[in-house]
């Protein structure tokens, strides 16, 4: 088992490498330098100056340098500060990691509650009404675009029947309230986003879940199951459903980056203070720093995603010969 | 043919016929702005009533139809060279090339992609075109992917052994017999991803960084129905709906097409 997580590891080093070389370049393609949103149409500012400033931010160096200047402050956690309000980037998005990260985990929670059992009773009873009304329901789940979704339950939840607070994540009394108080109110806040983040990934979770339970039904061992007696409840629960579980743990670490990405969208409508939000009013205001930052911790986060899955699935599944 | 699958067809059918015949379906001219009807609700001449300037929403969607089509497309077109070209070239050197392209494809998957997106987009200017690259540039990874393990298993035939034993070189064996015979699973993803690429390009307008207006687009239609939320619900509701059949249309579909290739 440590040699594998060793080795998991270690290619996660030279993917974290590829991380920062691809954010460099997204950065580097953009026309113009970093410093001309003060510089440039400024006639205030005489050539000498900016080249003092160039010369100051190191952007005179050629790009190779400049990489592996940046690099050196990244492995370190430094990525600069905002050019918004000044403040470290890293700061920044300490503050926001929790509120998406939360809203994931509630995410990924309710979609394996929801989408597993979908998925398993969809199988069992192939070719059913349920079966078929659960493929449309999902279908739809998967068709539809996050922020009409966003926008639709905000409008009818939240401003026609006024039952959950539809912006932030806290309502203006907040400090007043006693402890249990403040984690109803949080709770209220979140309903909303949780549920639409995790609509879109119910749809795939349940299909890949029925496809792979299909897959395992038709197994010999299950006929031997069968053949030998064993109640039918304990050929789907001990058997048939533990085998199946297992590719679809995969699915779930590729399902981060989804996560995260699709965060960008509810959470500007919901006025959620997330990472995803964060990371649009950046790019707005062509706040570079912190756009590297959100890329590369973004990324990071994905790749732990994947990691653990990795690791639960060989943990998990005996056949893997963990050398 | 299954039920879903046929209803799919009919969708893609439906709005592709209506995004060719733009000019002649639609009843005003899309720029048209007519301020003495402005936020006018569904009437029998405004069949989806008007937005904020009074212009035909009717219109505006048959032509936004245009652009969210195109956009997918081409994206998807994009996408599609680059997946199966990467995809076929690691599959039949291996090695080092097969190697080096994976490492890519897994660094490309790690970064969340509407975040690339984003941040490409807003970095340069949100045209048309650029829009139509960077999808296709972030989503051609699955493709590769797939192409790959087709290509992996493939070049193990007799055909093949049979093709280079009379010479063929590597460009007519991949080209000519390797990739028409792995399109199979390659034209899910496409029809899947077109269906994405929308998706994607209509929250980038909503965003305000796709599609640009006057062109008018489903998401930027209904951006600025967020801002007219409470006095005009045909200005969400109507793009919302046709994303959203339209998305369901594809997906249906590629599921379709991917359950006959299962058989």
């Amino acid at each position: 088992m440590k040699k594998f997580i060793l080795k998991r590891v270690m290619g996660l080093i030279f993917l974290l490498f590829g991380i920062t070389v691809v954010t460099f370049i997204v950065i580097h393609i953009a026309p113009g330098k970093p410093t001309d949103l003060e510089a440039q149409f400024n006639p205030k500012v005489s050539m000498e100056a900016r080249e003092r400033i160039s010369h100051l931010y190191g952007l005179d160096k050629p790009l190779g340098v400049q990489y592996i200047e940046w690099l050196k402050r990244v492995v370190r956690f430094d990525f600069g500060v905002s050019f918004m309000d000044s403040r470290p980037v890293m700061q920044k998005i300490l503050e926001r990691i929790p509120v998406t990260l939360t809203i994931e985990l509630f995410s990924i929670i309710l979609i394996l509650l929801i989408g597993i059992p979908i998925g398993v009773i969809s199988a069992v009873k192939e070719g059913s009404f349920y079966d078929k009304f659960m493929t449309v329901f999902v279908f739809i789940g998967f068709a539809a675009p996050t922020f009409w979704l966003s926008l639709m339950l905000m409008d009818l939840i939240g401003v026609r029947w006024g039952l959950l607070p539809i912006s932030g994540i806290k309502s203006l009394e907040f400090e007043k309230f006693g402890f249990f108080e403040k984690a109803i109110d949080m709770s209220r806040h979140l309903v909303l986003p949780v549920a639409v983040s995790a609509f879109g990934g119910l749809a795939g979770i349940s299909r890949y879940m029925r496809s792979s339970m299909l897959h395992v039904l038709k197994q010999d061992y299950i006929r031997t199951a069968r053949a030998k007696g064993l109640a039918e409840k304990k050929v789907l629960y001990k058997h048939a459903l533990k085998n199946a579980l297992l590719p679809v743990v995969t699915i779930l670490g590729l399902s981060v980056p989804a996560l995260i990405g699709g965060s960008v969208i509810f959470e500007s409508i919901f006025s959620i203070p997330g990472m995803g939000r964060l990371f649009y009013e950046s790019v707005m205001a062509r706040d570079y720093p912190v756009i590297m930052g959100v890329l590369v911790i973004g990324a990071v986060l994905t790749l732990l995603g994947n990691l653990l899955a990795d690791i639960s699935y060989a943990a998990v599944d005996p056949r893997i010969k963990l050398e | 043919m299954n039920k879903l699958t046929i209803f799919g067809i009919t969708i893609v059918g439906f709005f592709i016929i209506i995004a060719v015949f733009a000019p002649m379906i639609a009843s005003y001219n899309p720029g048209q702005i007519d301020i003495k009807n402005i936020l006018t609700p569904p009437s029998s001449s405004h069949i989806f009533g008007t937005d904020s300037l009074g212009r035909d929403l009717f219109s505006r969607m048959v032509y936004g139809a245009r652009i969210s089509l195109m956009v997918g497309f081409i994206a998807v077109g994009i996408a599609s060279l680059i997946g199966v070209a990467l995809g076929a070239i690691a599959g039949y050197y291996g090695k080092w090339t097969d190697a080096i392209i994976m490492r890519f494809i897994d660094i490309m998957l790690c970064f969340p992609t509407f975040f690339l997106i984003l941040a490409v987009i807003a970095l340069l200017e949100p045209s048309i075109v650029n829009i139509m690259v960077i999808i296709g540039a972030t989503s051609w990874m699955g493709m590769a992917r797939l192409m790959r393990a087709e290509v992996l298993s493939l070049k193990e035939r007799d055909f093949i052994y049979a093709e280079r034993a009379i010479g063929a070189s590597d460009i007519r064996i991949i080209t000519r017999h390797l990739i028409p015979n792995a399109m199979a699973p390659v034209l899910v993803s496409v029809t899947l991803g077109i269906a994405g690429a929308i998706l994607v390009e209509s929250s980038l307008s909503f965003l305000g960084i796709g599609v640009q207006p006057p062109t008018p687009s489903w998401g930027n239609i209904l951006s600025e129905g967020k801002a007219v939320m409470g006095a005009g619900w045909w200005m969400m509701a109507f793009p919302g709906l046709a994303i959203f059949i339209t998305v369901l249309g594809y997906n249906l579909l590629g599921e379709g097409i991917r359950d006959k290739l299962l058989k």
